[in-house]
């Protein structure tokens, strides 16, 4: 038995995470409210530009403190609309095919996510993953803290979350497949047996070209 | 009496020229060395398109494609890919002047639904600009990509099983193929092991349907891949043809070509080194030179952009097995070369090429199915090694790959040979791991890389040449890990290699230098037989005639 371990946002999807949170900045209750968080944000950007470059546990964390005091109902409810009109359609033309590839040789197919879990399922269940490793937001009174439930998951944290899940699944890891379009993820490509990058950038090709690592692209015919 | 292109070396023959990668190096051989050397190119017919039309207008074995023609039919073209020929030739290519007329023949008959295949079975994806050199640009800006495109062996929609033979050999082969009221296949014959029924059987198939030949079992059987009856692979593509043959109405179009592999300011190297003029010898000299002081890059970027001017020398259509023994004819004819007496060395150069390596670099792997493959099996009758003997070739054998091209080559090589070089082991161990690699097949499917189960063909090619060859000695490697991977030994020149073989042969071994390419092949008789029977003959005597 064998899995195949995806990061989801510019893999399968050509979307990153700033695309579903500027829905719900947008989307708000009224459009003071909407306006007010889009200024935060705005706000921000400094920050999670500096934080990405520096560190992504760190961006991720920076950006979700943008939900901080959205209702658990809203981000729910909402979160059919991110899928249909900002996920679905990013969806990458061979992404279907590599997982449909991946479930029909038998492996195990889960999702490796910095995004919201409630976003994650909804794409899990489209592409028949078995598993979501997805980030969590904290709720107080039904409201968001903006804070993650830890693990959060980006960086390196993802190669030991790989590791437990593959080994609460009692899978060996040199049979396990990852594939990620990051050079964040390097540590998670790094610790199975057979990594890919997909549509990487020049420094994670040329990475991939040095490990002699298959280079994908899932965006349509070459 | 020797054949013309047979010589015996004196202590006054000038060095040869061989091919070692992309470079040319001269080796002194010893005197009493036999040289095998290639025919002339066969003269190419005058009228290459009158030839076409005459052929598809009276074809063997079945009504004129004409004839068979009727409006709201539908039809699939199926083509040979890039694998053949080598280098790929000038424009245009004869599938291009084969492919035109058709097209032709099918508008004036009211035939709109028809697509054009490129029958790649487990070989990479031709890429647009490739397709435009070899069908031309009116086709590709026509057609490309909705009604011409590639193959996919692995598209779970777009395959069809057609039936089993006897011998229990499923044959599933490309959906719209199967489903076509006439497939027509239109084939560029380098070789005696191309066309006949490995083209659709092979061209159009998947993994289920390769297995029961691409195996070490079958490739153990082949002596020789060329000479189709002694051939175990072609006796299981046979059977499994004639299931193909009663399913689907197939129109095969065969074609062959001269072996007028080099243009002018290289075609001396086609000659022998006794008849180079003073003019060839300095063009030699330089190109020697330039070439060992021009980057790896832009060696193959010379070599491999320069088109090859291959001339049609026949073309036939109708049934495959009433047209494929013609072609068969013409191949050995332009081919083989009759020769007495098998060698304890055999001595050759690699060149830059082969089917499997058009317009990439040629990695390790490739050089082991250059020498234990195709080098090898360039014969009917006996190898031209003895069983034991020692091959001595010329090659850098650098750690090399194209990423693209290969991905699933690099961790064959630098996994499974690292772990064993037996087929058998490989094949009932590993084969399956690799065939079921969703990276590997995504690149294969969306990318242009050989199926992930393609560089263990490559392995189970060489397969019968490993079986019967003793050592090989590779001259002028750049390193020693890849060439022991490939279980081979090293030698720093060309006289520290004969004296390894003498080790094993004695003082004085017999020992053939084979000039290739250009591509030839010998008809060998081992000493004390009689000579070889071409089987070409007795097959198309009982189809009927010449051309």
């Amino acid at each position: 038995m064998s899995a195949s371990y995806f990061d989801v946002d510019g893999t399968l999807i050509r979307t990153n995470l700033l695309h579903p949170t500027a829905f719900y900045l947008i989307n708000q209750g009224s459009p003071a409210k909407a306006l007010s968080r889009i200024a935060r944000a705005a706000f921000s950007a400094p920050i999670l530009a500096l934080s990405e470059w520096r560190d992504r546990r760190a961006f991720n964390e920076s950006l979700y403190a943008l939900y901080e005091g959205m209702t658990e109902d809203r981000l729910f409810v909402l979160a059919d609309e991110v899928y249909e009109k900002v996920i679905e359609p990013a969806i990458y033309k061979g992404a279907r095919d590599l997982v449909s590839s991946c479930k029909a040789n038998g492996h195990r197919i889960v999702f490796v996510s910095g995004s919201l879990d409630f976003i994650v399922r909804r794409l899990a269940n489209e592409l028949g993953a078995d598993d979501i490793i997805a980030n969590r937001l904290e709720f107080r009174d039904r409201k968001a803290t903006g804070k993650l439930i830890p693990p959060v998951v980006a960086g390196p944290a993802k190669a030991k979350i790989i590791r437990d899940h593959a080994r609460s699944r009692g899978l060996s890891l040199d049979d396990c497949f990852a594939y990620s379009d990051s050079l964040s993820d390097v540590p998670m490509l790094s610790v199975v047996g057979h990594p890919a990058v997909v549509h990487p950038d020049a420094a994670l090709e040329r990475l991939a070209r040095a490990n002699q690592w298959p280079v994908l692209r899932l965006d349509g015919l070459s | 009496m020797n054949h013309p292109c047979v010589i015996t070396l004196d202590k006054k023959s000038p060095p040869r020229t061989l091919f070692s990668g992309d470079k040319l190096v001269k080796v002194d051989l010893p005197a009493g060395t036999r040289v095998i050397y290639t025919k002339s190119p066969l003269a190419g017919l005058k009228d290459p398109d009158a030839a076409i039309r005459y052929a598809i207008n009276h074809p063997y074995g079945c009504a004129p494609l004409y004839a068979q023609l009727k409006p709201g039919m539908k039809v699939t073209i199926a083509v040979d890919d890039i694998s053949v020929c080598l280098p790929p030739m000038k424009r245009p290519d004869v599938r291009q002047r084969v492919l035109e007329i058709v097209l032709e023949q099918l508008r004036d008959h009211g035939v709109d639904d028809f697509h054009i295949i490129i029958a790649t079975s487990f070989h990479r994806r031709m890429r647009e600009w490739e397709l435009r050199n070899m069908l031309g640009d009116k086709i590709v800006d026509a057609y490309w990509p909705k009604r011409l495109y590639n193959h996919d062996a692995e598209d779970p929609a777009g395959m069809k099983y057609v039936g089993t033979t006897d011998n229990g050999e499923p044959v599933v082969l490309n959906r719209r193929a199967v489903e076509s009221d006439l497939l027509i296949y239109v084939n560029l014959n380098l070789v005696p092991m191309d066309g006949g029924h490995k083209s659709v059987t092979v061209g159009l198939c998947g993994y289920d349907s390769l297995k029961p030949h691409h195996n070490p079992h079958v490739m153990r059987k082949c002596h020789s891949y060329m000479d189709p009856p002694k051939s175990a692979l072609n006796t299981v593509v046979e059977r499994m043809g004639k299931v193909t043959d009663a399913a689907i109405n197939v129109f095969t179009i065969e074609t062959t070509i001269n072996n007028r592999m080099f243009d002018k300011p290289l075609g001396f190297l086609a000659k022998k080194e006794e008849d180079y003029t003073m003019a060839e010898k300095a063009a030699l000299d330089a190109m020697i030179y330039s070439l060992d002081r021009t980057p790896s890059n832009l060696r193959q970027e010379i070599f491999q952009r320069v088109p090859a001017p291959y001339e049609l020398t026949g073309v036939w259509a109708g049934k495959t097995e009433h047209v494929h023994p013609h072609t068969l004819k013409r191949c050995f004819e332009q081919y083989a070369v009759p020769v007495t007496g098998q060698a304890d060395v055999v001595v050759a150069g690699v060149p830059y090429i082969s089917p499997y390596n058009i317009n990439a670099y040629l990695n390790p792997l490739l050089v082991q199915v250059m020498i234990e493959g195709y080098l090898h099996n360039l014969y009917r009758g006996a190898p031209v090694l003895k069983k034991g003997g020692t091959v001595i070739a010329f090659h850098q054998c650098t750690d090399k790959f194209d990423p693209d091209q290969h991905a699933p080559y690099i961790e064959f090589v630098h996994r499974i040979l690292a772990e064993t070089r037996d087929a058998m082991t490989m094949h009932k161990k590993y084969e399956e791991e690799f065939s079921k690699n969703p990276s590997y097949i995504e690149l294969y499917r969306k990318g242009h890389a050989y199926h992930p189960v393609h560089p263990f063909y490559m392995w189970y090619w060489g397969e019968a040449g490993r079986q019967h060859r003793g050592r090989v000695i590779i001259v002028g490697a750049d390193n020693e890990y890849i060439p022991k991977l490939l279980g081979y030994e090293t030698a720093r020149t060309f006289a520290d290699a004969l004296e390894m073989a003498k080790d094993t042969h004695g003082n004085s071994p017999e020992i053939t230098c084979m000039k290739v390419p250009p591509i030839g092949m010998v008809d060998m008789t081992p000493s004390g037989s009689s000579a070889v029977s071409t089987s070409s003959n007795a097959a198309l005597a009982a189809h009927g005639g010449e051309a």
